[in-house]
């Protein structure tokens, strides 16, 4: 037994344990050791992850009576996705030991949140198809328990957990179809036998369909994300936090499986398709993000949007691989690679901290937040960085994997000065649209999320009188902040353990340089953040000698009466909200976002220049819901009526059935 | 090499802390003549600078750190890019990178901290500039990016200082209709950054009207100095851009004393003379309405799309 399968065997072992503890201890000690034992668990995992990604190799084979024997052995890439899915949970998990509350912390409860946590690790593992889809459901099936358990608290839950189930298992079932293509062609479920069948014929590509759009459905993307606004905000803060940054991810890691490892030499259409999905996703979840005033429904559209630029990514390099621009190809992979960590990590740190918002507040509409950084100054220092990972600016994560996808975009078009193919002469330049406007809107979502949540005035009373989170609480936001700093300023030695693992030439491809910077030698592009901030403090010395030197003579005064327009700036509703900050871009992108608006205006008296009240109204709606999925849905229950003409109840028509059916069967076996 | 960079870098922070106010103070002298005023001189923003600084801040008492960190790192955004930019000499340093996209998220983070400055204070009026503010660099955002893409295409990489060294030793490409239509484009991107005419009025004070001005008027004492040097600087620098991308000429590319007086007179001239054009263009100008904007944006990213295109084309 390699050191690999005994890791594996360890990570079921424990997470065995730790169920069986949920199940047994009282009350009072289930959660702090069930929560340490998720954190031992996802330690256990990221170990694994990591002996996978030295290429080690080993596998282990659990033998049951139903499936036949359950292969795992997880390759390079496989051991990467399994870290950013510990990673994922252990700060979960840290959070989640002292957040949790009401049926979060049942026997059940506990019990599917280390399944769930498991059974993530595992799907990046599986070695063969019924392995992968066993780990696949079974994440799903934990998450919509964990989902549930808020169910007695708000009605919501209950339409976000049918519509998460509906949304699941059409997903499952594309992925199933689309693999049973595949073991067709290949006559074995073993994903080595199928890299070994290659592409072109048309068995292949409509298994790569199904796939793509099985694992967009998982990976949030557009026309597939209604699921996705009901879901997140419905969900407890770590399950959330654990849905969008590691089960999303379980869908990008299976869209790299069919696209680097089963099926590496797809026709340059599948890449056209990869980046149109992941284009629109990207435009779409951002728009619906930057209006919308819901904490957590804008960090659940801005993960459709994150989502959709790591598909793009991909896309880019399948279309890229395809016409044999091989450098920005291996670019455009990376930065893929690089974008589903960052958003593993900003993306988780951002919903415990709404998740923290919500503790202290009970409230997650922007619209009733406001002042909270001078109140909660550990989450709004967390939930800032992670924003400026969010709106892709430096120093963080964020900038560097988007600096890296828009360096492959303008360097795939042309190798050596000619271009490549007119298809990639209009993609590349659209692509690096689609992200500049993506980036754009991103910069003014997050403004307005941290602007509108953490400065100004209280907009409510809870809002005046918020604590902040405890210790336990803090401590993982904290460390999600450090991390995204980190792989911000020196992204080189990063870069190279992750490049190690999808590539197999990783030192032509990514190489760390200047003060552990990254420089992409195919391209010939370099970026060494550490270097922009030394600049900066440099001139930062000067700048502060000089503002210490002028504060010491002239004070700041603190005024309740300043500027204001010279008047009283008495009541906080008159601030600007996230609704109104947002106004501008309802009316610029009206046609897409169709808003529904009903303004009510009361006149006084019988005068009709002279108004009592005015009351607006405005709701966003998701289109794709209004214009697709509505539509289907009233024809389903169309057909639901008709069917209930024809059960009634009545025993006699029941009877007639029976007689008619019996019938049937006698003349069929007749003939 | 290492050497020379850091000498041109200390060269342009110190021409442009100078400039920057002075280029102000002649556009604005400019304007009052040919509105047949008699102006204030081209001193006048220097010795507001000297006053402000003088002077102790007001903070309202919900304020928090942001309204005092928010100007410095507006200045610090502002003096970043003339550390990064090819002004005054194009030199090539590997890892002191003139990469356009770092710049513009180094300009994009002085936005964010002016747009936060704005929303600190709780104020309706903060909180109207601002949103306007961040809407407007969204929709720029596209154009910006597509331009340097276009931009990029004759010299093979997005190396600023390798672009112009490009441009520099093969005039042609300036005049290439790629190389118009991106630099145009450009044009109405930089207004829009800088918060000019047509699309804001960096003059007003009346509310419907007021984007960039909104958002400073909570700050004061040197927290305004700050902001009013941070933009000042951002505008100058990249009107110099402007300069270098259409006439490269006098930009340095080898050290020696002549070639750095050279330098820095050549990027003075291109850049009082681009602003002294602003200047007389504006005039003739009136400010468009908030939600014609994204019309004009939408043109200027209309004809960058057509520079990456024609590149394809022509080339």
């Amino acid at each position: 037994m390699t050191a690999l399968a005994a890791s594996l065997l360890t990570e079921l072992i424990v997470a065995a344990v730790v169920v069986l503890g949920a199940f047994t201890l009282p009350a009072r000690w289930r959660s702090p050791v069930s929560g340490l034992g998720s954190v031992v668990l996802s330690a256990v995992a990221a170990t694994t992850g990591i002996l996978a990604m030295t290429g080690i190799g080993g596998a282990l084979s659990v033998r049951t009576t139903l499936a036949g024997a359950l292969t795992f052995a997880p390759d390079r890439l496989g051991g990467l996705f399994m870290v950013i899915v510990s990673l994922v949970g252990v700060l979960a998990s840290l959070y989640a030991m002292r957040s949790a509350r009401g049926a979060e912390t049942s026997r059940s409860g506990w019990a599917a949140w280390v399944v769930f946590l498991a059974s993530m690790q595992l799907v990046p593992a599986a070695a063969d198809m019924v392995s992968f889809l066993l780990a696949w459901e079974l994440m799903t099936l934990c998450s919509v328990l964990l989902l549930a358990t808020g169910h007695r608290l708000r009605s919501s839950v209950a339409s976000a957990t049918i519509w998460y189930l509906a949304m699941s298992q059409l997903s499952f079932f594309l992925v199933a179809a689309g693999f049973a293509v595949l073991a067709g062609v290949a006559g074995s479920t073993s994903f080595a036998a199928v890299a070994a069948i290659g592409s072109g014929s048309w068995q292949v590509d409509v298994a790569f369909v199904l796939l793509l759009v099985g694992f967009a459905a998982k990976a949030e993307l557009v026309p597939l994300h209604v699921w996705v606004p009901r879901v997140l905000p419905e969900a407890p803060a770590p399950v959330a936090a654990a849905m969008s940054g590691a089960m999303v991810k379980v869908g990008v890691y299976g869209a790299l499986l069919v696209c680097v490892r089963l099926l590496p030499a797809g026709p340059p259409w599948w890449g056209v398709l990869i980046m149109a999905l992941g284009g629109a996703s990207a435009v779409y979840g951002i728009l619906q993000a930057s209006v919308n005033s819901g904490l957590k429904v804008l960090l659940a559209y801005s993960t459709t949007e994150n989502m959709g630029l790591v598909f793009l990514a991909v896309g880019a390099a399948v279309l890229l691989r395809g016409l044999d621009a091989t450098a920005a190809a291996d670019a455009a992979l990376m930065s893929a690679v690089l974008l589903t960590i960052s958003h593993a990590l900003f993306k988780t740190t951002l919903f415990l901290a709404a998740g923290a918002i919500e503790h202290a507040t009970d409230e997650t509409n922007l619209d009733r937040l406001g002042g909270l950084l001078r109140r909660m100054p550990w989450t709004a220092a967390a939930f800032g960085i992670a924003a400026l990972s969010a709106a892709a600016l430096p120093i963080t994560s964020g900038f560097v994997a988007e600096w890296t996808l828009l360096q492959s975009l303008i360097h795939g078009s042309r190798i050596s000065g000619t271009p490549v193919a007119v298809i990639v002469s209009v993609a590349m330049p659209l692509g690096v649209a689609v992200v500049a406007l993506t980036a754009g809107l991103a910069l003014l979502t997050f403004v307005k999320a941290y602007g509108i949540a953490f400065l100004a005035r209280p907009r409510s009373a809870e809002a005046a009188t918020a604590v902040e989170a405890p210790l336990g609480m803090r401590v993982s936001l904290v460390a999600g902040a450090v991390a995204i700093i980190l792989l911000g300023v020196l992204p080189g030695p990063a870069a190279q353990a992750v490049a190690s693992a999808v590539f197999t030439n990783p030192a032509e491809v990514v190489r760390s340089a200047g003060l552990a910077g990254v420089s992409f030698p195919g391209i010939g592009v370099l970026l060494d953040p550490a270097t922009l901030a030394l600049i900066v403090a440099l001139l930062a010395v000067p700048v502060l000698i000089l503002v210490s030197i002028v504060s010491r003579r002239h004070r700041s005064r603190v005024s309740e009466l300043p500027w204001g327009g010279g008047g009283s700036r008495a009541r906080p509703r008159m601030q600007y909200t996230a609704t109104s900050y947002a106004e501008p871009l309802v009316r610029v992108f009206d046609d897409v976002l169709k808003p529904s608006r009903d303004v009510q205006v009361t006149h006084l008296g019988e005068s009709r220049y002279l108004i009592e009240r005015v009351q607006i109204e405005q709701r966003m709606t998701d289109v794709f819901e209004t214009r697709v999925y509505r539509p289907l849905l009233n024809v389903a229950e169309r057909f639901g009526v008709l069917a209930r003409h024809a059960q009634n109840g009545s025993i006699h028509r029941y009877l007639a059935y029976s007689f008619v059916a019996l019938v049937i069967v006698l003349v069929v076996v007749a003939l | 090499m290492i050497g020379a960079a850091v000498l041109i870098a200390l060269v342009q922070v110190m021409l442009f802390l100078f400039l920057a106010p002075l280029l102000v103070g002649v556009m604005r002298q400019v304007r009052s003549r040919l509105e047949g005023r008699v102006g204030s001189g081209i001193w006048q923003p220097w010795r507001d600078v000297r006053k402000l600084l003088r002077k102790a801040p007001v903070r309202a008492r919900d304020s928090s750190w942001i309204l005092s960190i928010g100007p410095l790192a507006l200045l610090l955004s502002s003096l970043l890019l003339c550390v990064l930019l090819p002004l005054v000499g194009a030199l090539d340093v590997p890892w002191i990178s003139s990469d356009l996209f770092v710049i513009v998220s180094v300009m994009l983070l002085g936005v964010v901290a002016l747009a936060l400055v704005g929303l600190d204070a709780g104020t309706a009026f903060g909180g109207m500039g601002s949103s306007r503010h961040m809407t407007v660099a969204a929709l720029v955002e596209p154009t910006v990016l597509l331009a340097v893409y276009a931009l990029s295409i004759p010299a093979g990489t997005s190396s600023l200082s390798v672009i112009v060294g490009t441009r520099l030793h093969v005039p042609s490409e300036i005049i290439s209709p790629v190389s118009v239509l991106a630099l145009v484009a450009l044009a109405i991107a930089i207004m829009a950054e800088t918060s000019r005419l047509p699309i804001d009025n960096p003059s007003t004070h009346l509310e419907l009207t007021m984007m960039h001005e909104a958002m400073l008027l909570e700050g004061s004492g040197r927290d305004l100095a700050w902001l009013e040097m941070g933009s000042w600087i951002k505008l100058t620098v990249l009107l110099g851009l402007l300069g270098n991308l259409t006439a490269p000429w006098g930009i340095l590319t080898d050290v020696t004393i002549g070639s750095v007086l050279l330098g820095v007179a050549a990027i003075t001239v291109k850049v009082l003379l681009l602003g002294v054009a602003l200047s007389v263009g504006e005039v003739f100008l009136a400010k468009a309405r908030l939600f014609r904007v994204p019309e004009l944006l939408a043109g200027s990213f209309a004809l960058a799309l057509l520079a990456v295109t024609a590149s394809y084309l022509v080339a």
